[in-house]
């Protein structure tokens, strides 16, 4: 008879550390803004709209593709957003 | 206390508490056991067995590596993960210790930047892991390659899959609404694992395929749907079952995408014996089915024959083949009787997918 009070945790046993989302903007004037296209069909359209209303607005614009939608983010690419932009907006999906 | 071998694992639980470097959770005697993990979203929407330290040690018999040996980054959260790690995701898909090392294999395979693990479980596309076990060891440890091979019923079949779906869970933190987007997922990402069925096949395996030894225990791990039945009777000879095979295939994940997707074809028993009484080799018969697949793209052009989906007009007026070189792979596997074979479709290959991987079983 197995006593089964006592289990081994099968899980990474990492309390993940809180992230808290960046300080939101209270405007976009005197922003960057990085559109990101994973690179899934018509990303494009969806932000080239954006940008065309962000620019009518003055507010500058960084376009940024990922290679492939399958995989994460290259992390030079992660990091050259982070550094350049002061918020980002996502093409997702088709 | 001689004779009941589970009394020495008990006194090793209760004086060896250094034994282990996973945490214990000790559970209130008012919490029933098998509740207590479900809520602890330790497990795949199944029961599983509870991993007590002794079931534990018993599991970390199946290998000689060292328990806290690193074995692999699991992804999504890419979580560095101990063989004792992995022992205890085993105890509870319910693999008996001798399973342990196929699934170390399995895990190594997938936790790869060629598999791309991350990107299979992050696809919105119907798909996982699917492993397929080749040498000695498919028959040392039971598992199936005959009757029902694609289904339910055999202990390791049945864990293997399921201890490495487990990990990737427990330990990667990648389940389903989570990193895992899959649109409907199939059933066999509770765990799908097979064997070949080397004995009875006129061709190398699938392992031999990749480059190994027939005497070398591997597991190849390849992304795909759950399997569809091709159905042929009426075929005698080998050139009209690979016409008909070929444009089952043609379809596989979408009629109008060529050379983006790999697939894995499981000729039964019958269907490779019309290939063996006309002495086909397995070169031959890919070359065949190759050559009878070739799309011909104006046909797939977006918008040919009313269908918005398809490749874009620089494509027009080619022919191109359905699958890679080396995208179709072969295995051979399934009970003595039947004149079907399955197909397993693929997910995104190449670099910008997921390639099959093979990896060596060590013990």
């Amino acid at each position: 008879m197995t006593d089964e009070r006592i289990l081994l945790d099968p899980t990474a046993e990492l309390i993940p550390a809180t992230r808290t989302l960046s300080k939101r903007h209270r405007s976009l004037s005197d922003k960057t803004i990085g559109l990101l296209n994973i690179s899934k069909p018509r990303g494009e359209i969806f932000l080239d709209r954006l940008e065309q209303k962000l620019t009518e607005k003055g507010i500058q614009v960084l376009r940024y593709s990922k290679p492939t939608f399958t995989k994460p983010a290259p992390i030079d690419l992660r990091n050259e957003i982070a550094t350049k932009c002061d918020a980002v907006i996502e093409a997702l999906a088709d | 206390m001689t004779v009941d071998p589970g009394w020495i694992d008990q006194l090793k639980s209760k004086f060896d508490k250094e034994e282990f470097r996973s945490r214990q959770v000790e559970l209130p005697t008012q919490e029933d056991t098998h509740e207590a993990m479900f809520e602890r979203s330790w497990t795949d929407g199944l029961p599983v067995v509870p991993p007590t330290p002794q079931r534990v040690r018993r599991m970390l018999e199946g290998t000689s590596r060292d328990a806290d040996e690193i074995v692999v980054l699991v992804p999504p959260n890419l979580v560095e993960c101990t063989v004792e790690k992995i022992a205890v995701n085993a105890v509870m898909a319910g693999c008996k210790p001798e399973f342990l090392p196929v699934v170390i294999a399995a895990l190594e395979a997938i936790c790869t930047e060629e598999f791309n693990m991350h990107g299979v479980l992050a696809t919105t596309m119907s798909v996982g892991p699917i492993f397929v076990v080749n040498g000695p060891i498919a028959d040392e440890i039971g598992m199936n390659s005959e009757i029902n091979v694609l289904g339910h019923g055999n202990r390791a079949n049945s864990t293997i899959g399921r201890a490495v779906q487990l990990v990737i869970l427990n330990v990667g933190g990648g389940g389903p609404g989570g990193v895992d987007r899959s649109t409907f997922g199939h059933m066999g990402k509770q765990g799908f694992c097979f064997s070949e069925n080397e004995v009875s096949s006129p061709w190398p395996s699938v392992a031999e395929t990749r480059g190994f030894e027939p005497s070398q225990n591997v597991v190849t791990a390849f992304t795909g749907e759950g399997p569809r039945l091709v159905v042929d009777q009426k075929s005698r000879t080998p050139e009209s079952l690979t016409l008909n095979l070929a444009a089952h295939l043609i379809s596989t994940v979408s009629s109008r995408m060529v050379a983006g997707m790999d697939a894995m074809l499981v000729l039964s028993p019958e269907h490779s014996s019309r290939y063996e009484e006309a002495g086909w080799s397995k070169e031959r018969f890919l070359e065949e089915i190759t050559s009878m697949m070739m799309v011909d793209t104006d046909s797939i052009i977006a918008g040919a024959g009313g269908i918005e989906e398809g490749l874009p007009e620089a494509f027009r007026g080619v022919q191109l083949p359905k699958f890679r070189p080396n995208g179709l792979i072969i295995a051979q596997a399934g009970g003595p009787a039947g004149l079907f074979s399955a197909i397993i479709g693929g997910w995104l290959n190449g670099p910008t997918g997921s390639e099959p991987t093979s990896k060596e079983i060590l013990f």
